[in-house]
C-alpha cells in the first residue's frame, strides 16, 4: 500500500471560498446531529403510542399497531428515503410547491427527519412492547384492583415500569438511528458521511475525509454509550438482574 | 397526475438482472459473513488477550460505522489492496460490484459474530468439559460438539439478519452498483418515472421480506430446544 497520507488537507481553503474544510465537516457533524435529534423524538413518541397501543385488548388497533411496524420494517431504508423524497410529495401538491419552492436543503431535512423519525417509531414500538408484556400480569391486575382506569394503569404503573426496562436496547436504536441518517445523502442533504465524499472528490484525499467522519461516528457512539449508560443506572429498576440493590 | 405503470412490465428484464446481482450479493454476503463471522466469534471467546482484544476491536468499530461510510471506505481501499498484493504499478480497478461482496462479507462477518458468540455462550459449559474427557482437541471439540448446537440454536437470529442484510445490500446504490434499486433507478431516472419505480421496488421488497420474516416465525417454534 503506497498512498500518501496528506493531514493538511482540512486546512486548505474550499473551491467556495468559504472558509476550510474542516468547516465542512463540521457543518456535515451539525446536520447528522440535527437530524438524528428530532429524528429521534418523532421515533420516542410515535414508537410509545405504537407500542403501548399493541398491548391493549382493542383487536382493531392491535392489527393497527401490528401492520404500522411490519409496514416500516420491511421495506429497505434507502427506498423508504426516495418514497418519502421523491414519492409522497406528488401526491400532496401543496406539499410539492413547497418542495420546489423552498431551499432544497429544506425538503432534504423534512423528508430524512420525517423518514429516519417513522422507520426508527416502528423498532422502538417493538422495544416498548416487550417491554409492557414482560411485567408480570399483577401489575396490571394490581392497578385495576385498586380502581384505576386502563389509561391510568398505563400511565402510572405499566409504562414508568416498562420505559425504565428497555433502555439498554433504547441506547442501541439511537445509535443506529445516527448511523441511519447516513442514508439521507442519497436524497442529497449534506450531513457528515456526504461531506467527507465530497472533500475526497475535491482533494482526492480520500482516507483523510473518511479518517474524519469515522472517527467523529466512533465519538458519538461512545458519547451516546456514557450517557444512556449513566441514565440506565440512575433508573434501575431494584430487584431485577442488573437492578443493582 | 398520471402514473403509467406500464414502465415496470416494459422493463421487467433489466430489474430482474438487478434482483439476480442482489440475491447473489445477499446469498455471498450471508454465506462468507457466517463463515468469517464464526472465526471472529471464536477469537473473541479465546483465552489468548491479544486475540480477543483484536477480534473485539475489529467487530466494535464495524458496528459504531455507518455502513455508508464503510461501503465508501472499501471502495477506495480494495483498489489499493489489490495492488499491494499484486505488487502492480496502480491501483486495480475490480469495479462495483465486486467491491460490493468483499465489504459486505467483511461488514457482515462483525454482526455475524455477536450472533455466533452469543450461540457458542448459550451452550452449558459441561460439554466442553465432557467433550474435552473424551479426548477431542480444541479444533475437534468445537467443529463436532459445541459449533453444531450454537448453529442449530441461532438459525432463526441468523436467518433475520440474513432478510436484514437483503434489504441492506440496497445501499450498494452509493457506488453506482447495479442491484435491484440501481437498476430501478436507473431507469427511472432515464424515463422520469420516479413515483411508479420506487412503488414498485418497495412494494416488492415488503412481500419478499413480509413472507420471508413470516417463515422465519414458522421455523423458530419448529427448531426451538426443548430444555
Amino acid at each position: 500500500m503506497n498512498y500518501n497520507w496528506n493531514w493538511g488537507v482540512f486546512f486548505q481553503q474550499t473551491p467556495d471560498g468559504d472558509g476550510a474544510y474542516w468547516e465542512w465537516i463540521l457543518a456535515g457533524f451539525y446536520w447528522t446531529l440535527a437530524i438524528s435529534a428530532l429524528a429521534w423524538i418523532i421515533a420516542l413518541v410515535v414508537g410509545s403510542i405504537v407500542g403501548t397501543v399493541r398491548t391493549t385488548d382493542r383487536p382493531w388497533l392491535v392489527r393497527l399497531g401490528n401492520a404500522w411496524v411490519e409496514l416500516f420494517r420491511n421495506i429497505p431504508l434507502l427506498v423508504q428515503m426516495f418514497l418519502w423524497y421523491f414519492v409522497i410529495p406528488e401526491f400532496i401538491p401543496p406539499l410539492k410547491n413547497w418542495m420546489v419552492s423552498t431551499e432544497p436543503i429544506y425538503a432534504q431535512f423534512l423528508a430524512a427527519v420525517l423518514c429516519l423519525g417513522l422507520f426508527t417509531s416502528a423498532r422502538i414500538a417493538e422495544q416498548v412492547r416487550a417491554g409492557i408484556q414482560s411485567l408480570s400480569r399483577g401489575q396490571r391486575n394490581a392497578g385495576m384492583a385498586v380502581g384505576l382506569t386502563q389509561v391510568q394503569v398505563y400511565r402510572f404503573v405499566l409504562l414508568p415500569m416498562a420505559f425504565r426496562i428497555i433502555i439498554p436496547p433504547l441506547t442501541s436504536e439511537t445509535m443506529n438511528l445516527i448511523k441511519n441518517s447516513s442514508i439521507a445523502l442519497t436524497i442529497g442533504l449534506a450531513e457528515l458521511t456526504f461531506r467527507s465524499r465530497e472533500i475526497g472528490e475535491y482533494t482526492f484525499n480520500f482516507f483523510e475525509a473518511f479518517t474524519a467522519a469515522t472517527v467523529i461516528y466512533i465519538t458519538i457512539a461512545m458519547t451516546a454509550n456514557r450517557v444512556m449508560a449513566y441514565v440506565e443506572r440512575r433508573v434501575a429498576v431494584p430487584g431485577y438482574i442488573g437492578g443493582g440493590k | 397526475m398520471d402514473l403509467d405503470f406500464s414502465i415496470v412490465t416494459r422493463s421487467l428484464p433489466y430489474l430482474w438482472q438487478g434482483m439476480k446481482y442482489t440475491l447473489q450479493l445477499t446469498a455471498t454476503s450471508a454465506v462468507g459473513g457466517l463463515f468469517f463471522g464464526t472465526l471472529l466469534a471464536l477469537a473473541r471467546l479465546s483465552s489468548n488477550k491479544i486475540l480477543s482484544n483484536v477480534a473485539a476491536g475489529y467487530v466494535n468499530l464495524m458496528r459504531s460505522i455507518p455502513l455508508v461510510l464503510v461501503i465508501f471506505w472499501f471502495f477506495f481501499l480494495v483498489p489499493l489492496i489489490a495492488q499491494g498484493i499484486t505488487g502492480s504499478e496502480r491501483p486495480i480497478q475490480i469495479g462495483a460490484e465486486r467491491t460490493a461482496i468483499i465489504t459486505f462479507i467483511l461488514f457482515e462477518a462483525a454482526y455475524f459474530c455477536e450472533i455466533m458468540r452469543a450461540g457458542i455462550q448459550s451452550i452449558p459449559r459441561g460439554q466442553v468439559h465432557s467433550a474435552y474427557a473424551l479426548g477431542l482437541t480444541y479444533g475437534q471439540s468445537m467443529r463436532l460438539v459445541i459449533l453444531p448446537q450454537a448453529f442449530r440454536n441461532m438459525i432463526p437470529v441468523l436467518l433475520t439478519q440474513t432478510i436484514i442484510l437483503f434489504q441492506d445490500t440496497s445501499l450498494v446504490y452509493v457506488i453506482s452498483a447495479t442491484d435491484f434499486v440501481g437498476a430501478a433507478s436507473k431507469i427511472a431516472q432515464r424515463d422520469s418515472r420516479l413515483v411508479e419505480m420506487y412503488l414498485f421496488v418497495a412494494v416488492v421488497y415488503f412481500v419478499l421480506c413480509y413472507t420471508l420474516s413470516y417463515l422465519v416465525k414458522l421455523l423458530q417454534k419448529r427448531v426451538a430446544v426443548i430444555r
